[in-house]
Parts: structure tokens; sequence; C-alpha cells
């Protein structure tokens, strides 16, 4: 069992309906037990002092590369379809999103 | 309006940027002309491994608004996931900007009633568009959606105001603003109807005198400045009638419908707003340095407001017709060359700008609304456009006739003089002609000369209409009336 227990069944209910997953309720107490174990080892950061280390939005240093505003070839829609579940014509169908 | 309350409003507008290529990917970003599903690749379609490279033309076009706009731009700007699931976005997140956006701390002016006021804008950021998803109900009863991913990446800013607006009309006025500031640096087409210009609105009320903020309503899905001024004016006078009767706002999305003029609830706001933002791994920030900030700068020439002072200074025309002019590129740069051009001829600059103004303003509107037209379609130029300015300063051409002439001219692209003489439209002022068929005008109508004589001004008007009527319009109406009261005064 974890020692971590921030994570609540209601918070991993909470992300599984933000994420449009079902879960039963054996199955939000497994995976608290695992996000709890995952969120323990995380917290090893904690222990490391950063008190004189700037903030930071990404991990290494770099810099990003920018790319030329030039529009090249796309993926055939063949290809763009393959693996879609159900298709009409040449677009993806998926079940209806507003009821 | 219940004037116990104050309304509150904030906007935030979506414009999709004017690039070639989408957001961060290759694929082009021209989707409403492409077939469904044909700009798409690994990129933009989320598949696993693959890597978004950032578009440089992008950055200059969202960095271009925020200083067309008063923002300052930041020297470092980074990328942020938004976390949702929703069958129009593809990676399950969209590449957005939290805490670091490209431009803040913006204003934007505005005039209503001739009153000025300031509203601020909070941020320019820059994301990526989302798939278009089609609805589709069966005959059968049955329903399904369908994904086209060609827009799904496609460059987008949002630009985000402060909650500094009053009334709908004064959203309408901010809106109208920052459309023509963002179609006049070309950072957008801003085609509402074509959905490259979005507006949300954020709206609540409060107690006058309070400073603090009611609970807000966002309405979403509004298409036209018109249906968002509608929704505004519907969602104040909504809420008021709920706090009237002691209840409470609830804090949610409500979408507009232009069938019933309504706005409708559509999901409770806390759900969905809990998107999980956390910084992009794979896309470093982004240095915009000071050289590159005013590099671009540069480029920007002539804000609209800026525009329309000029116009009104130099031209000697009114804000309407100077705003109505500058609202189109095309129309404001043949405009100005026109009238440059009757200056060359030796003609009157202010009245030539009046006249011009008019014909550009009322005529050429009615004639491509009438005709089904675009502005590209037509075909003439300022040199034969300012011939015709002359012919009617001159009274070869009356109104009328102009009109007739300005528009043959739009459509068929010959030279006026070419169409006045094929159609036989030219004034006559010849005075000798007109002396002639006045003087026989005069002895059929005894009575009108008779009223005239008594004192009936409105005589003279029965007479110039049956010389109208000999000369089938052609008569110059002013030389005519000369004719015909010292016609009658001699007789
Ligand atoms: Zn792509």
């Amino acid at each position: 069992m974890s020692n971590n227990d921030d994570l609540t069944s209601d918070a991993i209910r909470h992300l599984a309906s933000l994420t449009r997953i079902s879960m039963s309720d054996d199955e939000v107490e497994k995976m608290r037990d695992e996000m709890s174990n995952i969120l323990d080892n995380i917290a090893v950061l904690n222990e490391i002092d950063t008190d004189s280390v700037e903030p930071t939005g990404h991990s290494v240093d770099l810099k990003s590369v920018l790319r030329d505003d030039v529009s090249g070839d796309s993926l055939s829609t063949e290809d763009v379809l393959m693996n879609a579940p159900n298709s009409d014509e040449d677009l993806i169908k998926i079940k209806p999103v507003f009821e | 309006m219940n004037n116990k309350y104050e309304t509150v409003i904030g906007l935030e507008v979506h414009s999709q940027l004017l690039t070639n290529s989408k957001m961060f990917c290759g694929c082009g970003s021209d989707y409403q002309k492409a077939e469904p599903n044909s700009r798409v690749c690994p990129v933009c379609m989320g598949m696993p491994g693959v890597l978004p490279v950032v578009n440089r033309k992008a950055v200059e076009l969202i960095i271009k608004t925020g200083l067309a706009i008063g923002c300052s731009i930041n020297g470092e700007t980074k990328f942020d996931r938004k976390n949702y699931s929703y069958p129009d976005l593809m990676k399950g997140y969209q590449i957005s900007q939290f805490d670091l956006p490209v431009a803040i701390n913006g204003n934007l002016n505005i005039s209503l009633n001739g009153n000025e006021k300031t509203i601020g804008v909070t941020r320019v950021h820059l994301e990526e568009d989302v798939a278009r998803l089609i609805h589709k109900n069966e005959p059968n009863g049955t329903s399904h959606s369908l994904i086209d991913i060609n827009r799904a990446g496609v460059p987008l800013m949002e630009i985000v105001s402060e909650p500094d607006m009053r009334s709908p009309e004064e959203a309408n006025e901010y809106l109208i603003q920052l459309h023509s500031i963002v179609r006049s640096i070309k950072a957008s087409t801003a085609n509402m109807e074509e959905g490259s210009f979005r507006c949300d609105a954020n709206i609540s009320m409060r107690l006058k005198g309070t400073t603090e903020l009611g609970t807000k309503v966002e309405i979403k899905n509004v298409n036209s400045f018109r249906s968002v001024f509608r929704a505004l004016q519907f969602e104040q006078n909504r809420q008021i009638n709920l706090l009237e009767i002691g209840e409470q706002i609830i804090q949610e999305t409500r979408g507009w419908s232009d069938e019933s003029e309504k706005t409708v609830s559509q999901r409770i706001k806390e759900f969905a707003a809990d998107y999980r933002y956390f910084p992009e791994p794979d896309l470093p920030p982004i240095i915009i340095s000071k050289q590159w900030v005013d590099q671009i700068k540069s480029t920007i020439t002539e804000l609209p407001a800026e525009k329309i002072q000029r116009f009104i200074k130099s031209f000697q025309l009114s804000e309407y017709d100077s705003s109505l002019l500058i609202s189109n590129d095309i129309i404001a740069t043949f405009f100005e060359d026109t009238v440059n051009e009757c200056k060359n001829l030796g003609l009157n600059y202010e009245s030539s700008a009046k006249t011009c103004a008019n014909l550009l303003n009322v005529d050429l509107s009615r004639i491509l609304n009438e005709k089904q037209l675009q502005i590209s379609d037509l075909n003439t130029d300022y040199g034969d456009f300012s011939i015709l300015i002359k012919m009617i300063s001159e009274d070869t051409l009356n109104s009328t006739m102009a009109k007739t002439v300005f528009e043959n001219m739009l459509l068929l692209g010959k030279s006026p003089i070419e169409i006045a003489d094929n159609l036989g439209l030219t004034q006559i002022s010849d005075t000798d002609s007109l002396e002639q068929i006045i003087s026989e005008i005069l002895s059929q109508n005894s009575p009108a000369v008779q009223d005239y004589l008594e004192g009936k001004e409105t005589a003279i008007r029965f007479l110039i209409g049956q010389v109208m009527k000999e000369t089938k319009g052609k008569a110059n109406p002013k030389i005519a009336t000369e004719i015909i009261i010292s016609q009658i005064k001699k007789s």
C-alpha cells in the first residue's frame, strides 16, 4: 500500500471522467494504488533544494528552432483514413457528439 | 434596461493567422478550399512519436498584432498543453500558451456616440485550431459525427480583453475595431462567415456602484457582429430578470441560436475548465529579440484609426464616409488614387473627394449587392474613374446619368466617355438649344407661368419637370432653371 494519502478515489473518478474513461469501483481503487506509487516515486524530487534555481518551462536549456512558412506535401486521404474506425466518403465517421 | 445594474463584458476573439502552412507542420493551411482530409500529416493527426516545429510567420503575425494594439511583447514565450478530450482534438491536448503568452497588456480605443473609451487587452497568445466536426442525421433516425482534420493545427491567435465593456454597444464597437486592425495588418482574413474570426463573450451583471464581478456566463458559437450584439442584449436582459426575482446566475456556457434569437445552456463550466495545463515538453521556449520586434514594428504602416483621421483631415470627409472607405483596402487605395488624379486634372480636391466617396460608399456597394459581385470582379481603373468625376463636376452628367455610367464602367470596363456616348447620356448644357426648348414649354404651360408670377415658387419645379421630360432627362437642371426664370421675367 502507498503512503500517499492525497490521491483520493474521487480524484481518480474525476480524472477518468475528464478523459472520458469509464471505470468500475475496483478499477478506481487499483488505479489509485498504482498512481499513488508513481507519485511517491516522483516525490523524491522534492528533496532537492531548488531555492537558488530559476524556474523554467523546459527541462533542457534549449531555444526553439523556427521553421519557414512553406507548405509541403500531406498524406494521401487514403492514408489518413487508414486507421480510422469508420469513414463516410473522405470523412472519419464516429459516434454522435451531440445527442 | 433596468438602471440598477451595470453590465460587465469581456471578449475572447480567436482569429486564424494568415500563413501558408499550419502552426506546427508543413501541411497547407488552405483548408477551406481543400478536399476533406487532404491537408493532414502525422503531426497534425497526433500520431505517437512526432515532433511539432513552430511556424516563424505565425509568431511574427501575432507579434505584429500585439504591437498594433499596444501590447508589450514578452522576450521569452513558451507553449503549454491544454488537456481535454473531445473528438475535434486529435492529440487529446491543444498546444496553447498559459503563463507566457507572446503579447500582454495592450489597449484598444473605441468611440461610441462621440465618447472615447479605452478597452484593455489582457493578452494575445498563439495556439492551434481544432478539426472540424460535422453532425449528420440519417433518415432512419440514427446519427453520427464526421471529422475533417484539415483545420486541425491551423495557426490561431486568441485575443483576450479585460472585462472593460459596459454594454453590448461597446462590445460591438470593440469587435469592429479589432477586426479592422487585424485585417489591415494582414494578420488574418478575419472572415467571420468562414470562421476565421470567432468571438466568445463573457457577460455578468452587478449592482451599480459595486466593484466585485458578478457570476459570469460565457456565450459561444457566435459568428457575426450582429449575433454577438443580439446575444449580449438577450443575455443582459435574461440575467437582470433572474436577479430581479431573486434567483442566482449559474456560471455556465451558453450557445447563441440565430433562429430562436436566444442563448441556450450548453454545459456546466467547471467541468470543462479543468484543463490541467503543463509546459509543452516537445517545444523549448522561443526567444523574441528586440531587433526582431523592431523589424516587425517597421512593417506596420498605417493603422485604421490613423487612416480615418488622415482621410477626415486631408479630404474633408465625415468620419462615417472615411471609415466606410478604409474598411476595404482596395477601395481605400482606389479612392486615394482617383482623388489625386482628379487634382492632376485640375479639379477641386475636396469636392472631387466628396463625389468620389459618395459613388464608392453608396453606389458601389449597391451595385455589388445587386449583381452579387466582389470588388475583385470589377474592371475599371482610377484614370477612368477620375474622368467620370470630371464629367460630373463639369455638369456633363447629372447624378442619375453618373450612376448609370458608373455601373456600366464597372461591369464593362470601358471609359466613361465611350459609355455616355453609347447610351446617349450627356447633359444638355448648351444654352441655345435649351433656350429654344424652354420657350416652347413656357408657351404651352401658361397657368404654371402665371402661378410663378403670383409667387408660387413651386411652379418652377413643375416646369423643370416638363423640360426634363422633353429632353429625356438630359437637361442640366441648374442651367434650365436659370433660363426659365430669365425667360419668365422677360415675358
Ligand atoms: Zn500536418
